[in-house]
């Protein structure tokens, strides 16, 4: 079956769009490739191949989970389905 | 595929390591030479220059540095022969006798006293002579184990961290288990992932090395640092190809070591192992530096995982690039080695895409041009640590 992102594992807040043109309100589906499932919901931002989108509802505030492990804080909060990136992730780092 | 035990042909060098390229070299040893070192390439066909923009007033561990580089650059066992050309005789006979204990044949020219037109004829007569007899050498039959691999990658994007990265890390759990010598570094890109690192060293001595050579690459950064580092590390191609951070950047990175190789010790730039095994070596996260240093550490084949492009090469050291992005494998073909966009469309699983690498890899091995190799791609950069005297 052909999928539109990926989920690295299942604990993941995360997915990352593997297709060019996916757009706000297309259904989209994904593979957690850890785990071998398949995830099906509705996209609300237009995303960009490579970029991710939020598979879970996450608050100002909230770490973010990709390889089930850290990969930063939320400033702003995100809906599952939205766009996450610099404009609403931050690295807890530096 | 079974990867332990294959064979590639290569040039067996004077100190019994193993080459894939037969390269002549026209070493500058410093900024101000490489008039000359490029004027000797262009006279004599088959050899290259490796210009660079150092080697003036270092001193101390930068100069260590400097010297190591250069004479791990002709060590390198891609390289039959080298011809040093600097602007005195002190710093250029001490790159000489560097590159003379690994028994192939060398020779230095300075300027000073000279000129550049005597130093270019006389360089190049012993250049044309160095050609032809390196024309001569044969390639022969070679362990697999003899063989040693680095890696790094370049303009990254996210994925690189679920494809072409854990690519690698499959050929590396297979050329681990063959023998072969392999490393990895990039220092402060492992920020994040560093425990993920320090967990997979071999012993509590090498973790403490691991560990004590991170702290101070981070206690670096936050000295000089003048913000959270966004558009530097990750890169601005980086964030333009969806890897929002450090953090996340790091954990895509440490894909390429693999799940069952054990770091079995940490080196320092261009540094070179002295047993098999999976090495750390303290580096630039910047790709030519790091390939530079791996050249000059005495790696033979490298691999290049790059999800948004990025097109490095090196003078003496065949990167081969690993792209899993589909867009980047359509816009950028000429760049691209192994194509293992199929693994994000389901098409192929990881270890076929590992044992695709690792055929692309013999083949390299065997003398076929990487696309870096073709394109003219010889980046050489040398790393400084420090300002000069």
């Amino acid at each position: 079956m052909s999928i539109e992102f990926v989920v690295h594992d299942a604990g993941d807040s995360v997915g990352v769009v593997v297709v060019e043109g996916v757009q706000a309100g297309q259904a989209l589906t994904g593979w957690v490739m850890h785990q071998d499932q398949t995830l099906n919901f509705d996209v609300l931002d237009d995303i960009p191949i490579g970029h991710k989108l939020a598979i879970t509802d996450l608050a100002e505030g909230d770490t973010v989970i990709k390889y089930g492990v850290d990969i930063g804080r939320v400033v702003q909060p995100i809906k599952k389905g939205e766009h996450l990136h610099v404009h609403n992730v931050k690295t807890k780092r530096w | 595929m079974e990867i332990k035990g294959r064979k590639f042909m290569g040039y067996r060098r004077e100190n019994g390591r193993v080459g894939v390229r037969n390269h002549v070299i026209i070493l500058p040893v410093d900024d101000i030479s490489n008039a000359a070192a490029e004027a000797v390439a262009n006279n004599i066909k088959g050899s290259i220059a490796l210009a660079h923009p150092y080697g003036r007033l270092q001193f101390g561990a930068d100069l260590d540095l400097h010297f190591r580089t250069l004479i791990g650059t002709g060590c390198n066992p891609n390289v039959a022969a080298v011809v040093v050309i600097g602007i005195e005789p002190g710093w250029t006979n001490k790159v000489v006798e560097g590159i003379q204990a690994s028994g192939k044949p060398v020779a230095g020219f300075w300027i000073e006293q000279n000129g550049d037109h005597n130093t270019i004829c006389a360089a190049s007569k012993k250049a044309r002579e160095f050609v032809q007899n390196a024309s001569e050498v044969q390639r022969e039959e070679c362990d697999i184990s003899e063989l040693w691999v680095s890696t790094k990658c370049g303009e990254s994007d996210t994925t690189s961290g679920c494809g072409a990265n854990p690519t690698v890390g499959e050929a590396f759990d297979k050329l681990y288990e063959a023998g072969c010598t392999l490393v990895f570094g990039e220092t402060s890109e492992l920020t994040g992932g560093e425990h993920l690192v320090a967990e997979r060293c071999r012993t509590p001595e090498v973790r403490e090395q691991f560990q004590a050579m991170f702290d101070r690459y981070s206690a670096m950064i936050d000295r000089h640092k003048t913000s959270d580092l966004s558009e530097s590390q990750p890169t601005k191609g980086n964030i333009e190809g969806g890897l929002t951070t450090i953090e996340e950047k790091a954990l895509g990175n440490i894909q390429k070591i693999g799940h069952k190789c054990l770091v079995d010790g940490v080196l320092d730039k261009a540094e070179t192992p002295d047993k098999p095994g999976l090495w750390f070596m303290d580096s630039s996260s910047a790709a030519a530096e790091m390939v530079t240093l791996c050249a000059a550490s005495g790696y033979v084949v490298h691999f290049f995982p790059t999800g948004q492009g990025n097109v490095v090469g090196n003078p003496i050291l065949p990167v081969i690039k690993i792209c899993a992005n589909p867009r980047t494998v359509r816009t950028m073909s000429e760049h691209v080695d192994v194509d293992v966009a199929g693994i994000l469309a389901r098409e192929i699983n990881m270890p076929e895409a590992g044992d695709k690498l690792l055929e692309m890899m013999l083949r390299t091995a065997n003398g076929r041009f990487t696309a870096a190799e073709a394109l003219g791609h010889r980046e050489f950069v040398l790393t400084r640590l420090f300002e000069s005297a």
